[in-house]
């Protein structure tokens, strides 16, 4: 038995001829936050439904808390919560009703189940919408009560799919509060986007999806070395004509895109000054030039290009 | 494959939750007042002329059941309308049951709870089952109230049992159609496309069974006309197939149990009821038997109609 608290094992999933999800092999270790990242359709929901045990793999297996998803679905759901991308209540009920029933069905008693709700969401900041139906609330409000109700279970590891899906910034920003100090009580994080700098800023490691399969793992750190190798990225702003041949003449420079109304540059090294110089002797105005930081979008863009020109 | 846990743990819940919304909803009102209001009109109607038809209360010792079966032009008697009526219930009972969690994007979350989907679909049909005893046990006894009322006698014995095998008989005959309404509500995802397909058919047993009961039978035991033994074959054919139809079970139930004199059934319906043959009525436990294939039949129609909508509802995919 390894340690890790989930455990995937050539987990694969076809739906009629369609593959969903492919040789799966995974770890989340006890206490971390995982990020399944990948673009649409990439098989992130899929492995989520998996490890719940609410869709069968074609084969392979997995392991959640030790055990089997499949054959033992009631002990994994009683330790794991789960919030379904678009979370959708009882529009009908209020907050609280729709809490104290999943809290039924988690098998707490009505004492129990009352005492956890009020907690949770005081944690979660809804509080004061607690007795208004669920159909009045907005939707940063309703990702809350979902976060509310895995609080309330007691799971100790949540699975999060597209956590932040229509989310505007600033209830991303606490959503993304919330997810760190669950992290700090010690549950464990599984959670899937598509989103990147949303994975870089919460998760430990991340997995790297397409089509089915998993690229690459690693910490995000680890996977910014591995990825770009130790390639700089220079960004210039700058007016004038042939910019970009200029800068792409001077040695070191691997590559310029056009960005907006600037470049993007990569080089072997930090070469901010022979940049400047080229540009201003090819006639250019440079209004601006600083070194990037290499992101996470970076690895996934040349990661799936990668791909892509493999295929 | 063995699985841990009983598979109905969390259908208690499902239940409770399921029933405060069927008893609290907009549309149970509405269902409710349709059934007490036509109920109440086809009984207030049929005492008069029950009262006629007896000469004097206390000649007739069904006159109870009579208020039940007959009919006063223009309106139908009051099991007649059960029989339209209460298939409407239930199919309003059943038609979203499951959908309607896909639709609310509840389904996978409820079920990310520590449930068997078993629970889930049994707790659901469990609650629309309640719901349905609870109306027609209370305009059960509303109807007899008004008899009491308005005969000024209260019902004898025999005449309490049989209306209570016929409340029986009308919560199975409801059970049909909430399970063929909760097969269509995880057939289609759509609760408007469940609602119409559960009515179509309420429509096809309703209204043109009877018309198309012969035209089967006849091409597939076409009578020879020297041959009486055909004859009765095709006969014995035409009733088999009529009795597909939940409706013919239930006219043919609430016939043997209202009309105490009914000695054998063929395939009729409530309304037409009014026209049997007055011998010497039955006892109680002789009607039973009589009926007995026909409360069964319905009894494992809902079963099967459980199970396919049990093993459709497995295979489901979770995700909306
Ligand atoms: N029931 C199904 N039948 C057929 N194909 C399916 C089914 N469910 C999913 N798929 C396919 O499986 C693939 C993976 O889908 P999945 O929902 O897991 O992707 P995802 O990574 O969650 O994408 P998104 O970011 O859009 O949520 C998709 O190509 C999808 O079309
Ligand atoms: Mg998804």
């Amino acid at each position: 038995m390894s340690e890790a608290i989930i455990h995937t094992e050539g987990l694969r999933k076809v739906y009629g001829s369609k593959v969903a999800v492919e040789s799966l092999d995974f770890n989340v270790e006890a206490g971390e936050v995982f990020g399944l990242l990948g673009p649409n359709g990439a098989g992130k929901t899929t492995t989520i439904l998996m490890l719940l045990g609410l869709t069968e793999p074609t084969s392979g297996r997995a392991r959640v808390a030790g055990f089997d998803p499949l054959r033992q679905p009631l002990e994994v759901k009683r330790r794991v919560g789960y919030m379904p991308d678009q979370v959708g209540f009882y529009d009908n009920l209020t907050g609280v009703v729709n809490l104290r029933y999943t809290a039924r069905l988690a098998g707490l008693d009505r004492r129990e189940a009352d005492e956890a709700i009020t907690r949770s969401l005081e944690r979660v900041h809804l509080t004061h919408a607690g007795d208004k139906p669920v159909g009045t609330y907005s939707r940063g409000m309703r990702q809350r009560l979902a976060i509310a109700e895995i609080l309330m279970k007691g799971a100790s590891i949540a699975i999060l799919d597209e956590p932040t899906g229509g989310l505007d910034p600033q209830s991303t920003r606490e959503f993304l509060e919330l997810i760190r100090s669950l992290k700090k009580d010690g549950m464990t994080i599984l959670l899937s986007s598509h989103l990147l700098e949303l994975v870089q800023s919460v998760c430990d490691r991340v997995a790297l999806f397409n089509n089915g399969r998993i690229g690459l793992t690693g910490r995000v750190e680890t996977l910014l070395q591995d990825v770009l190798g130790g390639s700089h990225w220079i960004r210039v702003e700058a007016t004038g004509d042939n910019l970009e041949a200029a800068v792409a003449r001077v040695p070191g420079v691997t590559k310029v895109a056009r960005d907006g109304a600037s470049l993007r540059v990569e080089a072997t090294g930090d070469l901010r000054a022979d940049i400047a110089r080229a540009v201003v002797n090819a006639g250019g105005n440079l209004t601006m030039i600083a070194a990037g930081h290499a992101s996470l979008e970076d690895v996934y863009t040349r990661y799936f290009e990668g791909v892509a020109n493999a295929a | 494959m063995r699985r841990e846990g009983s598979a109905l743990s969390g259908a208690a819940t499902v239940m409770a939750k399921e029933l405060a919304d069927n008893l609290s909803s907009t549309r149970m009102r509405l269902l409710e007042l349709l059934i007490f209001v036509s109920g109440a009109g086809a009984v207030y109607a049929t005492i008069g002329s029950v009262k006629d038809l007896a000469g004097l209360v206390g000649e007739d010792q069904f006159i109870f059941l009579r208020i039940f079966t007959t009919a006063k032009e223009p309106l139908p008697s009051f099991v007649a309308f059960l029989g339209f009526l209460i298939p409407i219930v239930s199919i309003a009972l059943g038609f979203d049951a499951v959908n309607s969690e896909f639709s609310n994007r509840t389904m996978s979350r409820i079920l990310a709870q520590p449930i068997y989907r078993d629970a889930l679909l049994f707790g659901k049909f469990m609650s629309g089952l309640v719901t349905l005893a609870v109306v027609l046990a209370a305009l059960w006894i509303f109807v007899t109230g008004l008899g009491i009322l308005m005969l000024g006698v209260p019902p004898g014995t025999n005449e309490v049992v049989r209306g209570f095998a016929f409340l029986v008989a009308a919560i199975a005959y409801g059970a049909v159609w909430l399970a063929l309404a909760m097969l269509f509500s995880i057939v289609f995802r759509s609760s408007a496309t469940a609602a119409l397909a559960s009515l179509a058919v309420w429509l096809l047993f309703a209204f043109f069974w009877q018309m198309v009961v012969p035209l089967i039978t006849l091409a597939i035991a076409p009578p020879d006309m020297f041959d009486p033994m055909s004859q009765l074959a095709t006969i014995n054919v035409g009733m088999g197939i009529s009795r597909i139809s939940p409706n013919t079970l239930f006219g043919e139930a609430t016939q043997a149990f209202l009309n105490p004199e009914t000695r054998s059934l063929g395939p009729v319906l409530a309304s037409q009821m009014q026209g049997a043959d007055r011998g010497a009525p039955l006892p109680f436990d002789q009607s039973l038997m009589l009926v007995w294939p026909q409360m069964t039949g319905m009894i494992a129609s809902v079963i099967v109609l459980f199970t396919i909508a049990y093993i459709a509802f497995q295979r489901q995919e979770v995700r909306a």
